[in-house]
């Protein structure tokens, strides 16, 4: 576990472990097989040289051990299957947190990701990309609608409390792109003409960076946004800061 | 050196030659094709928030008479084997002529009385999904006619030649050719149902 | 009468010529995929620095001043893996190996149609061509991936549609192989040659021709698809409100980004069986053969492999687990893929087990043959955390992915295709390659295939995306594991140099070589060796019969220690 944990990103959400521990486990059992078929490998290979053995066995082995090995990979991918894969999917993925969350909305395009949050009311105000202004409202957020005045729109910064579920609503403008934040354990595909979502409960106070995970165009490789994961009050502090000039979106190429 | 067997003569174990077994196969992945692209219609179609009916857009009846064209051309063409396999050559190039003829009629309705019209009103098929699954499935359609006239015509021409020294050859090679025809004919008997009708 | 030279060696009719034929174009395409790779791996490793040498040749729209641009380096990785898979290793495997050998081991004259035949080698030409000129169009090749997803390639340049209409010839030209193998296999097996008698190479090729078969034609579909939306403006693809670049995209909508990918990875994995099965017939060969005794669990192996095709159908959505997919079908491709990846445990369990007992020659063909299990098997095995839809969340669209797949094709299938080179040379040139060269060939590849790979995994599992043009250089989460992107590049460049030791083998030794002693030069028991060295036109002196099963070494009471199929 400790070897594998040097290699994956630190985990800082709630349900990364959960990840992780999967990982653990089917890397195991690769790690089992690799070692065993492969030292049965080596001294096959030594013992039964034609220099050792002239003769070959016509034949060869009786025993079904195979067979035997076999049905142990069977059973420990049918539990990692059942026991650990789907339900996490059911519940961690499909299954959709209430109550007292934080919702954003994210709009991916080439090659930026546009993030929306709704503001004090707590509601997304309406969008239409007649309102769409590149810099000044790169959502179109229609600002006549009462629930639109108060939003409030970043490009590529990501800001969350700790401790708080967030629910993301993702869509995209124009390519596929996917939304990764390595440390979070969260990816998901962002897919034109679809609006999905994605949940994850931040657990550690930090600045990562979300990284676009499909090809998405030339720039693709440079469609790096920055999350920073604040105490609550810290939050709080930058939403209200935020909230005065609603009118340009932030735009630091680093986290701020 | 020795020849390829059961070009002419069927192998027991699947009762075929071995032209007949390739044009099975062929027709194989050729349902595979238009499997797709039905799915396709489907996919789009149910993801769609309103879809035309088709009749509102498409000529019926034109498309039923070209329904009854090609189903009478696989007639034709089936008379055509049958009169080779009565060792009737005129009888082939007669039937096989008309299946050829047939089929150029399909075509020709289908390009002046449904293409052209539909370009004549600004109906091009990327106006809307309707029209542009109509367009690539009746269009790959016809591309599948255009090749059946060209194997066709080819049996009734030149390659007829094969009758004089093998003629049980020949006869294979038309029913086979047969085999592709009345599949081309049942991609359109499921066609005209779901892109005129439903 | 004497056969014209351009009947004989180019529109030749012969499955052992247009075999040939197959060889060389598709180890031209290798070679040629392999450079564009090392090009890509420059731009990986010293991402920003101008391409000593070459860089400057490139010209200004691909490398001003010789420094990649993003552009030219996703045109590189979308070719990369389009040659490699399309125009390289599959046509080797199936067009090559499955045209020089299958007729010969099923004991039949040539194909069952040779015209159809020499059709699908010149339709594969063709589609090859038409995708190498695809780099010299305005806006050059293809550059969304080997997988072509739209909205991208909807709207890409010109080289996308050329990549489609490559890709429809070299569909055309499978199709055309499929229906010539499968009738070929079911139909001219000599007298006596029973399914249960067949070589396990033959049934990969079944099996692969069956794959190839009905696989295809949903892409074809996809294409057709992809081409209409490029030309007629449709929108299959594209759905209502896009707005790229800031200006809303003409089109009229109502189409699904998730269709394409349907249809391409309802190709898209069986074709990666495709790749493997060739491979594992080319292994089972040459293991059986050196080991000296009968392979163990021929049964199982069958049943293994038309288990594999039948389940490839149907767990092609593990690509697309992070589409937002629900439950249910997420659940439903899991447990499909780990059942697909028992086959395979059973099938390289088989070929482990089957070394038991067996009185091994370590000749260069089964160097190569033997590190193809262990290399499948981490290639394999890297499969299973993608097939989880839990752990593929991180891994996805990582270099973990690239690693995975990459073990499989390269150090798994190109060794093995490597050793069928070395195994069956002998029968169509009369000449040995050298073995010294081939043993300098085999130690520094399987090494240096490792070093290039095995740091992806690590990569893979720090999270740093694929198709990235600089390596990751600009993520703080992928500074730990940057340096490996020069490591994997040397290593790359250095695997160059070592296959120039295969190059020079495999030519020099056709005149050079040391000459076969007899006609089974490795006193093999499959019928393929029964034949004349060369075999001529036609095969077989006479047609022969066959009495046993495939794998008869060493049987008790036999005055030799191989029996051949065709004796009494
Ligand atoms: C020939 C090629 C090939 C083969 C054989 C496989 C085999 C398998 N693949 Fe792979 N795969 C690809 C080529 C291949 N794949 C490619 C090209 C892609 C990426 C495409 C792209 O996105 O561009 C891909 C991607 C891919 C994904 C999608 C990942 C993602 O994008 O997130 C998944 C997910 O399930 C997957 C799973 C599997 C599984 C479970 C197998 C199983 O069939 C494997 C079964 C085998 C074993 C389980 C081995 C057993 C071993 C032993 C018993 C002994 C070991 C002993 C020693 C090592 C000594 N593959
Ligand atoms: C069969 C498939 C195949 C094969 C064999 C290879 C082989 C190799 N691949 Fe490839 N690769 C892919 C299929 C393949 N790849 C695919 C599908 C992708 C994804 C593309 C995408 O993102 O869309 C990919 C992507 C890919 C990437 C990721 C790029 C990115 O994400 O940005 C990298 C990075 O290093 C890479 C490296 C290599 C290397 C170093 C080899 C080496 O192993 C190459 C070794 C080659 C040889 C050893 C040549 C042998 C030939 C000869 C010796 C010729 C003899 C010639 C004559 C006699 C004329 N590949
Ligand atoms: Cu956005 Cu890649
Ligand atoms: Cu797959």
């Amino acid at each position: 576990m400790t070897a594998l944990k040097g290699l994956l990103p630190v985990v800082a959400s709630a349900h990364g472990p959960e990840i992780d521990r999967l990982i653990f486990w089917v890397h195991l059992l690769m790690f089992v097989l690799l070692v065993g078929w492969g030292l049965y490998f080596v001294v096959t290979l030594f013992k039964f040289r034609r220099r050792k053995n002239p003769k070959a066995d016509y034949h060869g082995v009786h025993s079904h051990v195979s067979t035997w090995v076999e049905i142990g990979v069977v059973i420990v991918e049918a539990v990692l299957l059942i026991g650990l894969s789907i339900p996490f999917w059911s519940r961690k993925v499909i299954a959709l947190p209430e109550g007292d969350v934080i919702e954003v909305r994210v709009n991916a395009e080439q090659f930026a990701w546009n993030i929306h949050y709704p503001g004090p009311d707590g509601t997304f105000g309406k969008t239409d990309w007649k309102f769409f202004d590149k810099a000044a409202n790169p959502m179109g957020i229609d600002r006549n609608d009462p629930a639109g005045q108060d939003d409030i729109t970043t490009i590529n910064q990501l800001h969350l409390p700790v401790g708080k579920t967030v629910l993301i609503h993702l869509s995209s403008r124009d390519m596929i792109h996917s939304f990764f934040l390595p440390e979070m354990r969260v990816k998901q595909d962002v897919i034109p003409g679809l609006n999905i979502p994605t949940w994850f409960t931040p657990t550690r106070i930090g600045q990562w960076e979300i990284a676009c995970a499909q090809l998405c165009g030339l720039g693709h490789y440079r469609m790096r946004g920055f999350m920073t994961i604040h105490p609550p009050e810290a939050y709080e502090a930058w939403l209200a800061e935020q909230a005065v000039p609603a009118e340009a979106a932030t735009t630091d190429d680093f986290w701020n | 050196m020795e020849a390829i067997p059961y070009t002419v003569k069927p192998r027991e174990e699947t009762g075929l030659y071995n032209g007949k077994l390739g044009i099975w196969l062929f027709l194989a992945s050729e349902v595979m094709l238009f499997g797709a692209l039905f799915s396709t219609y489907v996919i789009l179609r149910l993801g769609s928030l309103k879809w035309p009916a088709g009749s509102s857009i498409l000529n019926v009846p034109i498309g039923a008479l070209n329904t009854v064209v090609l189903i009478t051309s696989s007639v034709t063409m089936v008379f055509a084997w049958l009169s080779l396999k009565e060792k009737n050559f005129s009888g082939f190039r007669r039937q096989m002529g008309f299946t050829i003829l047939l089929a150029l009629l399909f075509l020709l309705v289908k390009w002046f009385f449904e293409y052209t019209p539909k370009f004549q009103h600004h109906l091009y098929p990327g106006k809307n999904t309707f029209l542009a699954i109509y367009f690539v499935l009746t269009g790959l359609h016809a591309l599948h006619v255009v090749g059946g006239i060209a194997v066709n015509a080819y049996f009734w021409g030149p390659g007829s030649r094969m009758w004089t020294m093998e003629p049980d050859r020949f006869t294979n090679r038309v029913e086979i050719a047969g085999l592709y025809w009345h599949f081309v004919d049942l991609v359109w008997i499921f066609l005209f149902p779901v892109l005129y009708l439903l | 009468m004497k056969t014209p030279f351009w009947r004989k060696y180019i529109f030749s009719t012969d499955h052992k010529t247009i075999g040939i034929q197959y060889g060389f174009t598709s180890l031209f395409f290798l070679l040629f995929g392999f450079a564009l790779m090392m090009l890509m791996r420059w731009q990986l490793a010293f991402p920003g620095q101008p391409i000593p040498f070459i860089g400057k040749l490139l010209g200004e729209t691909r490398a001003p001043d010789g420094i990649m641009l993003p552009e030219f380096y996703n045109e590189l990785g979308a070719m990369h893996g389009t040659i490699m898979v399309f125009l390289g290793v599959v046509p080797l495997g199936a067009g090559c190996f499955g045209n020089l050998l299958v007729p010969l081991q099923i004991g039949a004259p040539d194909m069952a149609f040779p015209k159809l035949n020499m059709a699908s080698y010149w339709i594969y030409f063709v589609g090859g061509v038409v995708m190498l000129a695809s780099f010299l169009l305005p806006g050059g090749a293809a550059s969304s991936g080997w997988t072509s997803y739209p909205p991208l390639a909807d709207i890409a340049p010109v080289g996308q549609t050329v990549w489609i209409l490559g890709m429809v010839f070299l569909a055309t030209s499978s199709l055309l192989g499929a229906v010539n193998f499968i009738t070929t296999i079911l139909h001219l097996r000599a007298k006596g040659l029973t399914f249960m008698r067949l070589p396990i190479f033959v049934w990969a090729q079944l099996v692969t021709a069956f794959l190839l078969l009905l696989a295809f034609p949903p892409l074809e579909a996809a294409a057709v698809l992809q081409l209409s939306d490029r030309l007629l403006q449709t929108s299959f693809f594209l759905p209502s409100g896009l707005m790229v670049s800031g200006e809303p995209l003409k089109a009229s909508g109502g189409g699904s980004v998730l269709l394409w990918q349907h249809l391409f990875w309802f190709l898209g994995h069986p074709e990666v069986y495709v790749i493997l099965l060739p491979a594992i017939g080319i292994v089972a060969e040459i293991i059986a053969n050196n080991i000296r005794k009968p392979l163990w669990g021929y049964r199982s192996m069958v049943y293994s492999t038309l288990f594999i095709g039948f389940m490839s159908f149907i767990v092609w959505a593990h690509h697309m687990f992070l589409t937002g997919m629900g439950t249910t079908i997420s659940a439903f491709f899991q447990a499909t893929t780990m059942i697909i990846s028992i086959p395979s445990v059973v099938i390289l369990s088989c070929l482990f087990i089957s070394l038991w007992g067996g009185s091994i020659r370590f000749n260069t063909a089964m160097l190569f043959a033997l590190a193809f299990l262990p290399m499948f098997g981490i290639g394999g095995l890297t499969g299973l955390p993608l097939g989880l839809a839990a752990s593929d969340i991180h891994l996805h669209d990582t270099y973990y992915v690239i690693g995975h797949f990459h073990y499989v094709v390269a150090p798994g299938v190109l060794l093995a295709l490597f050793s069928g080179i070395y195994h069956w040379y002998p029968k169509f040139t009369g000449r040995h390659m050298n073995e010294f060269l081939g043993k300098l060939h085999f130690w520094p590849t399987l090494f240096l295939m490792n070093a290039i790979f095995f740091p992806m995994l690590i990569q893979g599992l720090a999270g740093v995306s694929r198709r990235l043009y600089d390596g990751g250089l600009q993520y703080a989460h992928a500074q730990g594991v940057l340096p490996l992107n020069k490591l994997m590049s040397y290593a790359a460049w250095l695997l160059a140099l070592a296959q120039i030791l295969f190059i020079l083998n495999l030519f020099v030794s056709m005149f050079k070589g040391r000459k076969v002693a007899s006609d089974n030069p490795w006193e093999a028991t499959t019928l393929e060796w029964q034949t004349p060295t060369p075999p001529d036109h036609g095969n077989f002196v006479t047609l022969p019969v066959v009495h046993r099963g495939p794998y008869e070494y060493s049987l008790p009471g036999a005055g030799r220690d191989f029996t051949p199929q065709s004796e009494p």
